[in-house]
């Protein structure tokens, strides 16, 4: 496929591998902040070909896994409501919230739906008049637009019975919060290429200017990993803290300036509550007062439980880069894929999944670095 | 979930498009890319097309990417 296999030769990756080698001299943690480089890292075996003085934690960026359970429970209290179809993109299907999950509501009788696209909603919706029909809003910069569009199209084809449910949430301000954290020794950041491929690479500033490190906004096929793996060692072996962009064929300063229009059109700022991170100041989005006639909270009168928390789980650890999914006790004998403990397993993004998946029986050889050798490459599973 | 995908434009319809991605087509809204035109990559996401995939930056990406290689070569 264009665009993508050029990304992938495996010969441009050994070079890259070998400049990591040739560059790397002391120990340094950088963090995939998303969760789509974490599967990618993975799958491609990127942890086991890097010299190991590089360490690859995964952050909090995927959007299944950092919905609260509170916020998991109100969707499935919605879900419970008579006369409500409940729309949502699949990953959220079978998150464990405190009692249930949507997948498990649905067996029961609920009306929930999945699907591909807020379109896809808003064409149930017009279909469905006598029902309200709730989009399940969750996700990143990314997503959030593409909600946005749908709350303007409903408006604009005077569709009344469609409904947005927004647990939307905003990437720089968890990172700035993971800074602000002492449990955390970063040296710099792999940048999410998608939610940059919106909002640019300018709200990463504050990172190289307050904080010193470098970041570096990545691509998601495995030769953009290695090169702005390998960008990053540069940086902090020349003493640089900037952001810069590898992946620039998708990614422009500005961001997407019709996207970020659109967003902030529907949508403005507000607090949100993170799995593993808590309540984050100005993390999340809310749909502004002038749409609130699309807004599910407006009119949903909902009562939900105090939520619960899974006894065991260490994805609130795992998302703050903390814990990897191996100091788990309960990682792939109580809690697999099939009958997942945490959503850090269930989603496909989810970092528990991604090593049960692909790094269940990958070593890593911790001397290799110092025997300076360069691995083979394997090829893609 | 924060996954897109390149695919080629080979239609336009107003804010509606016809992308194409390895031999499948599928429909794409435009309303929140930058103007594109017929021939050009976009990347999908969710059903909508983000942003205008530029070509020319791949290929320099690509050819610093050899570039790393030769010095490595030698060195
Ligand atoms: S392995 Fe399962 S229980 Fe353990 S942290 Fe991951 S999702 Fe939670």
């Amino acid at each position: 496929m264009k665009l993508v296999s050029e990304f992938r030769d495996p010969q441009l990756a050994a070079h890259l591998i070998k400049a990591m080698y040739r560059t790397s001299r002391r120990a340094v943690s950088l963090m995939e902040v998303c969760g789509t480089h974490t599967v990618a890292i993975s799958k491609n075996g990127l942890r086991q070909m890097i010299p190991s003085p590089i360490s690859l934690l995964s952050g909090p960026g995927c959007p299944v896994c950092v919905t609260s359970n509170r916020d998991l429970d109100k969707a499935i209290a919605v879900a419970r409501q008579p006369g409500v179809i409940l729309a949502t993109f699949g990953d959220m299907m079978r998150v464990p919230g405190s009692y249930s999950s949507l997948s498990k509501e649905r067996a029961e009788g609920c009306d929930v739906r999945v699907v591909y696209s807020t379109m896809d909603a808003l064409r149930i919706a017009e279909a469905n008049p006598h029902q309200k029909v709730v989009f399940y809003g969750v996700g990143f910069e990314t997503t959030s637009p593409t909600i946005a569009a749908s709350i303007l199209e409903a408006k604009k084809r005077g569709i009344t019975n469609y409904l947005v449910l927004s647990v939307h949430k905003l990437i720089p301000p968890a990172m700035k919060a993971l800074l602000d954290s002492p449990e955390l020794n970063l040296h710099g950041f792999i940048c999410p290429g998608h939610v940059s491929v919106i909002i640019g690479s300018r709200p990463y500033q504050f990172i190289s200017e307050q904080y010193h490190l470098p970041c570096v906004i990545s691509g998601f096929e495995p030769l953009d990993i290695l090169q702005s793996i390998l960008m990053l060692v540069q940086a902090l072996e020349t003493g640089q803290a900037a952001v810069h962009i590898q992946y620039r064929r998708g990614v422009r300063e500005e961001g997407n300036p019709v996207a970020l229009r659109t967003l902030d059109q529907v949508f403005e700022v507000g607090d949100a509550e993170w799995r593993g991170l808590g309540l984050i100041p100005e993390s999340g989005l809310k749909i502004r007062r002038k749409y609130r006639s699309w807004d599910a909270e407006e009119f949903l009168d909902l009562d939900v439980p105090a939520p619960r928390k899974a006894p065991g789980c260490l994805c609130g650890d795992i998302l703050r880069g903390i814990k990897n999914p191996f100091d788990c006790p309960l990682f792939g004998g109580k809690c697999t894929p099939e009958s997942p403990v945490g959503p850090c397993m269930v989603s496909s993004e989810g970092t528990c999944a991604a090593y049960y998946r692909y790094e269940r029986y990958r070593v890593q050889d911790e001397d290799r670095g110092r025997r300076g050798e360069v691995p083979q490459l394997k090829p893609a599973g | 979930m924060c996954l897109a995908i390149p695919g080629r434009v080979i239609e336009i319809d107003g804010d509606q498009a016809e992308v194409e991605i390895g031999g499948i087509i599928r429909r794409a809204s435009l309303a929140l890319c930058p103007p594109v035109r017929v021939g050009q990559y976009v990347l999908l996401h969710a059903g909508f097309a983000i942003q205008v995939v530029d070509e020319e930056e791949a290929q320099e990406t690509l050819r610093l990417l050899q570039e790393i290689g030769d010095i490595g070569e030698i060195s």
